[in-house]
């Protein structure tokens, strides 16, 4: 079993975390696991995305030109990659900062408005963690309570604060994928 | 010690401070500063030194100095920034100095781009620097290799007194993978008998030193320095095979390439076509005398660069002609999609037919 990965957006918000976050959820699931970031200016904003595999065997290519699963975090994004989603594979859209709807029928589109969420609840930055909450209520991909605590060993003790947010963010996106608010 | 998720560059920097490397001297350029930060947050903790030199021209020169007093030196850079280190690499060589020195390429030539590249590769295995020489060039594909191969790259140099190249590119550089640093041999390293050290007047001082003006003294030094390359060709060539006992089309590619070219394998292998990979782990010593061996089995070689096409003139000579030798690749920073290099292989399975 091997999963492609896409995760894009605007620069700052948190889409290399979010793909760091599975990675190291994949590594301590003794799977292999590759993690790519667009590099260079995108540091410094505009458009920055992050390819991760994740597979029960030795990984070739690193690269995902053609994503299992798509997070997009913003418009441009979720037009450039959309159509590039495998046949049966998923998008994850944020959709308080996309307003189109995909329009392919061979995949599964699931919408949180997850910035939306983050401003109501206080959580700033934290969409990209509510979508990767929303994800794992979705998908089969990793066990919410194993993932949650994954996440949270990794806040170094002098960053205590963040694990609050950071349980609060996966939970409210993981209910919501739970609960069937969903448009 | 349990496994650690690591950026290559990461990864490089902290073997190289596993393997007793004290001093580090470099110069940022995109896609290997990381290997500069994590340098100067770990080298004072372990009781080194990380510099930011003036130029990548002092970066080199400091190194000669660093490896000519006995202890372990490194610098990086990529593309660019090597072709300036390229004067400093001869006169290590020269001076007969061990060092390892880093190229995380990007797109060139000129300033070029900040994408991985293999287009280096003539540079790297050719001329480095002026003058007769050879440098050992290795060539990892993954990141627990950017480890294990930086490990190696440093005994390599202490043994064979020369410097040793490791030939990366942007994408391993900037990828992350788990990685196990107590995954490495350790090599019996000679004594430094001619290190330029404080010994208490307890001997005759060393020099070290790249001018000979003798004609017959440099070309015994130079003689001298090929005996090693000979030893080092027979004993040092590495190499990894994938799926080539039965391949009619065997692959040649290094780094991450080779990556997307094992996939490209995988694929057309499902639809019958029987491909192989090898992968050099060295460029220099190339293995040269396996891809002769594979010449008998296979009907075809296909060299995969992300270059116009370097490497595949190293597999022609190689094969000595005995087979055809087709390349494909894409430059520039331009890094081909498996399905790119299967459909490749595909076409040139039809033209066997």
């Amino acid at each position: 079993m091997t999963k492609n990965i896409l995760i894009a957006g605007f620069g700052g918000q948190g889409v290399l975390f979010a793909g760091k976050a599975l990675a190291k959820m994949a590594m301590h699931s003794d799977l292999h696991v590759t993690w790519l970031p667009s590099y260079g200016p995108e540091m410094r904003g505009g458009a920055a995305n992050c390819s991760v595999v994740i597979s029960n065997e030795e990984i070739g290519s690193p690269l995902v030109p053609n994503p299992d699963i798509l997070i997009a975090l913003n418009r441009p994004s979720f037009d450039k990659f959309g159509p590039c989603v495998r046949s049966g594979g998923a998008i994850f859209a944020d959709s308080s900062m996309i307003d189109e709807r995909s329009d392919r029928t061979d995949i599964d589109a699931y919408y949180i408005p997850a910035s939306r969420m983050a401003a109501d609840n206080s959580l700033s930055g934290l969409a990209n963690v509510i979508v990767l909450g929303y994800l794992l209520a979705k998908t089969s991909l990793f066990d919410y309570d194993a993932f949650l605590a994954d996440l949270v060993s990794g806040i170094p003790a002098s960053r205590a604060a963040l694990v609050e947010g950071n349980t609060k963010a996966l939970r409210l996106g993981y209910e919501y994928g739970c609960c069937g608010h969903e448009e | 010690m349990a496994k650690v998720l690591m950026k290559g560059n990461e990864a490089i920097a902290e073997a190289a401070i596993a393997s007793g490397c004290l001093y580090y001297f470099g110069y940022p350029i995109t896609p290997q500063t990381e290997i500069s930060e994590y340098m100067a947050k770990r080298m004072p903790k372990v009781g080194g030194l990380c510099l930011q030199a003036e130029s990548e021209i002092a970066a080199i020169n400091m190194v000669l100095g660093a490896s000519a007093s006995g202890t372990r030196a490194m610098t990086s850079s990529s593309s660019p920034g090597i072709s300036l280190k390229s004067e400093g690499i001869s006169y290590l060589v020269g001076s007969d100095l061990p060092a390892v020195v880093v190229n995380v390429q990007r797109g060139g030539p000129g300033l070029g781009g900040i994408q991985p590249s293999q287009a280096d590769y003539y540079q790297a295995t050719k001329a480095y620097g002026h003058g007769d020489m050879h440098l050992i060039v290795l060539a990892p594909s993954t990141v627990q290799e950017m480890a294990s191969l930086t490990g190696e790259a440093f005994d390599l140099a202490d043994i064979y007194r020369t410097p040793v190249i490791i030939l990366a590119d942007g994408a391993i550089g900037q990828m992350m993978e788990p990685v196990d640093f107590s995954e490495r041999r350790r090599r019996e390293i000679p004594p430094k008998t001619w290190a330029t050290c404080g010994h208490g007047g307890g001997r005759k001082h060393n020099i070290v030193n790249s001018l000979l003006m003798n004609p017959e003294d440099l070309e015994n030094s130079i003689r001298d320095r090929f005996e090693r390359y000979r030893k080092i060709e027979a004993e040092e060539v590495r190499y990894e095979e994938y799926m080539t006992e039965d391949a009619d089309i065997v692959v040649v590619a290094f780094g991450i390439a080779a990556r997307v070219c094992k996939s490209a394998v995988a694929a057309v292998r499902a639809e019958g076509i029987k491909a192989g990979l090898l992968r050099p782990i060295t460029l220099w010593p190339f293995p040269s005398a396996r891809i002769l061996e594979l010449a008998d089995t296979a009907k075809a070689f296909l060299s995969v660069e992300l270059s116009m096409g370097q490497m595949v003139s190293d597999v022609k000579l190689a094969c000595e002609c005995r087979r055809p030798v087709e390349f494909y690749g894409r430059t520039g920073g331009v890094i081909p999609a498996p399905g790119d290099v299967a459909r490749k292989l595909a076409e040139m399975a039809r033209e066997q037919m």
